[in-house]
């Protein structure tokens, strides 16, 4: 970590040289300043629905958990080739412009040092972050293989996903209690997805399923049905995690990262959102709990209204709905990253026709670019002390049943509803 | 206001930049050219250490007088990046090359006997 660099040219006070950031950085100094912020968060409960592992660190790890054997040779085969490229991976490392090309480290690669034995890298990776923010329990979502929906192969997500989700039981979980998975689900193979849910729901630590959106497949589909009642019967939530593809026919008319990635993060979701609420799949499956992450907040207010305005003309179309789909959309939860606040009037008006005092869930994305603090929802204007609270991570205590601690159950007293200034 | 000497100005090159921490003050000294120029590490986005990030140059777009584009390059504007999300702000002027409302918190420097002079607020 940084430390001084030596004696002041003056006597007093000590002048500190602080280093400069690269990707060898330790954590806890690259986010030294956060740290500053959260040490004035001490009694609040913050739970951060979606950080990041970087799988493909612990590749032959993670490959040497596929079931069948011919394609755990082929992922082995490729740790001999130049590079040790992550083998059946689909992500395309050389379009992977998330770091602008080194300007911010440690999305370049967290290549800090860690000592210590007892421990997995991983884990102590995760705890400076989650410890320099002041975050109580952490959801670990996977990186690239946010893109292997888009995989040609179906057979591959499944055994990619389930070699994953391993890991996370056997490696991660296990070694440290606040990191908490949502497990990945094989969703081109729906058949897997139930077996997966069968397979994990009762692991310590696992706290819901995920489907990663970026990919073309109906979320309404009839072969879909079992795989839903079984995640009802399991009580656990269902995220939809988005991501991004380049090579979507859509996205390769956008020539900038920014433009495909400021789109495609929301276009997934939106798409999948639409066929989840026009086909009646909350009115099928009423307890069944589902989170839409990583796409931020602005898309929802076009969602509701522009839903909404269809829908009462063309309500022959969704006749499983009996409310607005606004309405539905008022009982989905939402994780918060990254959070839009250039015009604070529109994030007002969004959290508020979301109900986010009672359905948004923080998210760092820590350590992905665009990752948020939990400053970034302690310091909105709008928000009630409460609604705060309660996005911070009161209402992930509530979906997951996480147990609060007494000096963090604050109950700040306020006008109702919380939102309300 | 009062003023420490953080270190001679012949230890910083160029285009080379240190950042240092007076108390709980925290500042970024680049030198550029003849000039050196101080701002606080602290990032108007989200309070990122800013001036520990690296040094690039601008970015412009090469557009032709028919307003056809040829891409992108560097500029000769420098740059420092903040490593936590990556806003960009102009050394010369501390303001963000895509909103100069957005800005660095100059610190004033000076130069004297060799040595490199900050105000801290007292
Ligand atoms: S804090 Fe500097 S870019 Fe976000």
């Amino acid at each position: 970590m940084t430390g001084s660099r030596g004696d002041s040219p003056t006597s007093a006070p000590a002048v500190r040289e602080l280093e400069k950031i690269t990707i060898r950085s330790d954590t806890r100094d690259v986010l030294a300043h956060a740290a500053k912020s959260a040490r004035k968060l001490t009694d609040y409960f913050i739970v951060d629905i979606d950080a990041h592992v970087t799988e493909t660190a612990f590749w032959s790890d993670i490959t040497d958990r596929i079931d069948n054997d011919y394609l755990r040779q082929a992922a082995k085969s490729f740790r001999e080739r130049g590079g040790s490229p992550p083998g059946l991976l689909n992500a395309q490392p050389g379009m992977s412009f998330q770091d602008m090309f080194g300007r911010i480290p440690h999305q370049q690669q967290q290549a800090e040092a860690v000592s210590g034995e007892g421990t997995h890298r991983q884990v102590e990776l995760t705890r400076r972050a989650m410890d320099s923010m002041g975050i109580d329990y952490t959801v670990a979502f996977p990186t690239p293989m946010l893109l292997l929906g888009m995989h040609p192969q179906a057979e591959v997500e499944v055994a990619l996903g389930r070699a994953f989700n391993r890991w996370l039981v056997e490696e991660l979980l296990p070694r440290e209690p606040r990191i908490k998975a949502m497990m990945y689900l094989p969703f081109n193979d729906p058949d897997s997805c139930v077996e997966v849910v069968e397979e994990f729901a009762d692991e310590p630590g696992v706290i819901g399923f995920t489907v990663v959106s970026t990919r073309y497949r109906p979320v309404h589909h009839n072969s879909y049905m079992r795989l839903y009642a079984a995640l009802q019967a399991a009580g656990k939530p269902l995220a939809f995690h988005s991501g991004f593809h380049w090579g979507d026919e859509s996205m390769k008319q956008v020539n900038r990262f920014i433009s495909m990635h400021a789109i495609s993060f929301c276009y997934f979701n939106m798409i999948h959102l639409t066929n989840w609420i026009i086909n009646g799949i909350p009115e099928r499956f009423p307890k069944l709990k589902v989170i839409w992450v990583e796409s931020g907040l602005a898309w929802l207010s076009f969602m509701m209204q522009r839903l909404d305005s269809e829908y009462m003309m063309r309500t022959s179309e969704a006749p499983m709905l009996r409310r607005r789909p606004s309405e539905y959309i008022q009982d989905m939860y939402f994780t918060s990253q990254p959070l839009e606040t250039s015009n604070l009037k529109l994030a007002q008006a969004t959290m508020e026709a979301i109900k986010a005092d009672t359905q948004l869930l923080f998210a760092s994305d820590w350590p992905h670019w665009d990752f948020d603090l939990p400053t970034t929802i302690t310091n909105l204007p709008f928000l009630t002390e409460q609604a705060k609270r309660n996005i911070l991570g009161l209402n992930a205590a509530r979906l997951f049943g996480f147990e609060v601690p007494r000096h963090k159950l604050a109950q700040v007293p306020g006008p109702e509803p919380a939102l309300a200034k | 206001m009062p003023e420490i000497m953080v270190g001679a100005a012949s230890e910083l090159a160029d285009g080379e930049h240190r950042i240092v921490a007076v108390g709980e003050l925290e500042v970024g000294i680049f030198r550029l050219g003849d000039r050196f120029v101080a701002y606080e590490n602290r990032c108007p986005h989200h309070g990122g250490p800013v001036c520990q990030g690296k040094l690039f140059n601008g970015v412009e777009e090469i557009i032709m007088p028919d307003q056809t584009s040829r891409g992108l390059r560097f500029s000769k504007e420098r740059h420092v990046v903040c490593p936590w999300h990556g806003y960009e702000f102009n050394l010369d002027t501390g303001r963000h090359p895509g909103d100069a409302r957005v800005r660095l918190r100059p610190i004033p420097v000076r130069v004297a006997d060799g040595g490199i002079y900050i105000e801290t607020r007292g």
